[in-house]
């Protein structure tokens, strides 16, 4: 992957130093801190990481939608298509959002406006960025419907009277009513229960196929990165600590934070009666650690580790990992 | 949704029942005599003998009330002033309209100035024009309507000539009054539209609609605002209740005529049938527009519409699409 990016001139999505600041009570959080990220057209790349692990702020950086409040881009560059997203001007920006880039929201159940009809909520899009007349975006509001399997019939209804996953149907239906060429998956699935789940993968999956959208999708669910991603990068504290392609992650998981996640994934076929997960929790972002954020968990860990941050070191296959007790892991402790 | 307000409207009968008993109730065991202040103190104990059975004062209790709503709602005889014999009904009829007239004037101009105050607060959270408007909001309630009432009397009428400082004629005698009485509606609607703009802003679907490119002005009148309007509806309509019983002080100050007055002089001549006639009416009045603000919520969010009409939007939807 990242000798891909070499090759080529420039990736269709790069993402470079990016870090996110949050001010909360007087104090600084560290929600990002320089994240380097690349996804090219019509892949996918999951970010994985636990809650609070800065996921979605990347996301929201990247459509820069943070809240105007009490949230800076404190560093970094993001560019799509060669175009600097940070350095656009705000109306620049509008036009890029929902139409370029779109993004699915977490929460089908707050995400909708409630008091406006289903279908004109996926209209506003359309005839935001695609101009035409009423009529035009209303045929392709319906259309949407259609696709992500909602009788047209329920345009004129209202988020109240759809169930969960319907509403998650109809916000990817918003995502994708423009034909963007980002998409931006936050734990779309998260919400929904496990047969739903597989439905709206698969949607989004055929959707994207159809468009060849890039797809950013962020989750804490392993097996939806396996069924799904191209790319994996793994997030802990606000920044990646193990990047690589699904394959390098899975069968190869390098960083012992990575190699705890997949400890922890209960096994199906043998009798287990105790979960493992990873002792500790994860630091607080308004005072992380000094050195590598994981140390205070890390079974690994050495003086050096305490002292300075760790540089990202690259494999020969590309495969990226911020450890500096690799040789050592994978010669087997 | 038309049986909702029918069964609305049916309530209105019990309501105007009990305020007429409580009103009833209260004037009798009210300290003075209506025979007194209507001979004056020179009357003789016969005369005031006379009038008190004249006016069916020395009847029990029970018998007065039953009478006087055999007469109100079986009847609709809303009788005649003890003090000025003036029909009663021809009374209300020409001091509703014009009390009305002011509260609607004044709930307007809370309206239009209160809610964009509160909204551009709330966009602008914690910075200057937060502080302004918050500022004029705390000097909303704070300053007693008749004082304001004063000064812009002085300002308008007496030193630059404007507008007229007190009666009634066209539009224009209303405007001061109105403007007075507006303050504290005005102050109150920039809180409430404040705070309810605040808890919209944070909503996913704030964040949603930003995503999809729509423009920050349409994010926040178009998806903002009207999901925000609910609790300012409320708002609005204890406003007009608090307006309309309010009335009286800047009635008399402007000396317009209306239901306060006409109240308020009642009650000073203990001129019983006029006080109660007169608060059975605001009574009604203020229960239309609950409804009619209740109706409003209907307007606004849908999911307070379904509550109304059990299952029949849902129909009308598949219909005006089909």
């Amino acid at each position: 992957m990242s000798e891909q990016s070499k090759n080529t001139t420039a990736p269709f999505l790069e993402v470079k130093d990016l870090a996110v600041e949050y001010y909360s009570g007087g104090k600084v959080i560290h929600a990002v801190n320089g994240v380097n990220l690349t996804l090219e057209k019509g892949k996918t790349l999951g970010l994985v990481g636990e809650t609070g692990a800065g996921k979605t702020t990347i996301a929201k950086s990247i459509l820069r939608i943070l809240p105007d409040v009490g949230a800076k881009v404190a560093n970094g560059q993001i560019s799509l298509d060669g175009q600097n997203l940070l350095s656009l001007p705000e109306h620049e920006m509008r036009k890029i959002r929902g139409n370029k880039i779109s993004m699915i929201f977490q929460d089908p159940m707050t995400a909708l406006n409630p008091v406006q009809t289903v279908g004109d909520q996926i209209a506003e899009a359309v005839r935001l960025h695609n101009g035409g007349n009423k009529r035009q975006a209303e045929e392709r509001a319906e259309e949407m419907l259609k696709m992500v399997g909602i009788s047209a019939d329920r345009y004129y209804e209202y988020p109240h009277q759809f169930s969960g996953g319907m509403k998650q149907r109809v916000v990817i239906a918003i995502a994708l009513a423009c034909n963007p060429d980002l998409l931006l998956a936050d734990e779309p699935t998260t919400a929904l229960d496990v047969t739903i789940q597989a439905q709206v993968l698969d949607l989004i999956a055929e959707l994207r196929q159809k468009y060849n959208t890039a797809m950013l999708l962020i989750t804490h669910d392993m097996g939806v990165v396996a069924t799904t991603c191209d790319d994996v990068a793994v997030i802990y504290a606000g920044n990646i600590i193990e990047y690589g392609t699904k394959e390098q992650i899975f069968d190869h998981p390098t960083h012992p934070y990575t190699i705890g996640l997949f400890a922890a994934i209960p096994s199906m076929s043998e009798d287990e009666e105790w979960l493992h997960p990873i002792e500790g929790l994860p630091p607080d972002p308004a005072a992380l650690p000094e050195g590598c954020a994981f140390h205070p968990r890390c079974p690994y860990a050495t003086e050096e580790c305490k002292k300075q941050p760790i540089a990202m070191q690259i494999t020969k296959d590309g495969h990226q990992c911020r450890c500096c007790c690799m040789e050592q892991i994978a010669k087997g402790e | 949704m038309a049986k909702y307000v029918l069964k609305r409207l049916l309530w209105m009968i019990p309501i105007s029942l009990g305020v007429a008993v409580l009103v009833f109730t209260l004037m009798t065991f009210c300290p003075g005599d209506p025979a007194e202040i209507i001979l004056g103190s020179t009357a003789t104990e016969e005369n005031l003998e006379a009038m008190r059975e004249q006016l069916g004062l020395n009847d029990p209790f029970l018998m007065r009330l039953g009478d006087y709503l055999n007469d109100t709602f079986l009847h609709f005889d809303l009788g005649e002033s003890w003090t000025t014999g003036v029909s009663i009904a021809d009374s209300i009829v020409e001091c509703l309209p014009r009390t009305m007239t002011l509260t609607i004037i004044t709930l307007l101009i809370a309206i239009v100035i209160g809610i964009p105050l509160g909204v551009i607060a709330a966009v602008y959270q914690n910075r200057w024009p937060d502080k302004v408007s918050m500022v004029l909001a705390l000097l909303g309630v704070s300053v007693p309507n008749f004082w304001l009432a004063l000064l812009l009397v002085i300002l308008f009428s007496v030193n630059l000539g404007w507008l007229p400082a007190m009666g009634i004629g066209g539009i224009e005698y209303y405007i001061l009054p109105a403007m007075a009485g507006a303050a504290n509606g005005i102050a109150t609607l920039a809180r409430q539209s404040r705070s309810s703009m605040l808890d919209v802003i944070r909503s996913d679907y704030i964040t949603t609609a930003r995503a999809k490119g729509v423009p920050e002005i349409q994010v926040i009148l178009k998806h903002a605002l009207k999901n925000g309007l609910i609790p300012i509806i409320t708002v609005i309509g204890t406003q007009f209740g608090k307006q309309l019983g309010g009335t009286m002080v800047i009635e008399t100050i402007f000396a317009i005529p209306g239901m306060g007055q006409l109240i308020i002089t009642a009650v000073n001549s203990r001129d019983y049938p006029v006080v109660q006639s007169g608060s059975i009416f605001l009574a009604i009045v203020f229960s239309l527009c609950m409804l009619a603000v209740d109706l409003l919520y209907a307007a606004v969010d849908p999911r307070i519409k379904a509550q109304y009409s059990k299952g029949k939007v849902r129909r009308k939807a598949v219909a005006a699409n089909g």
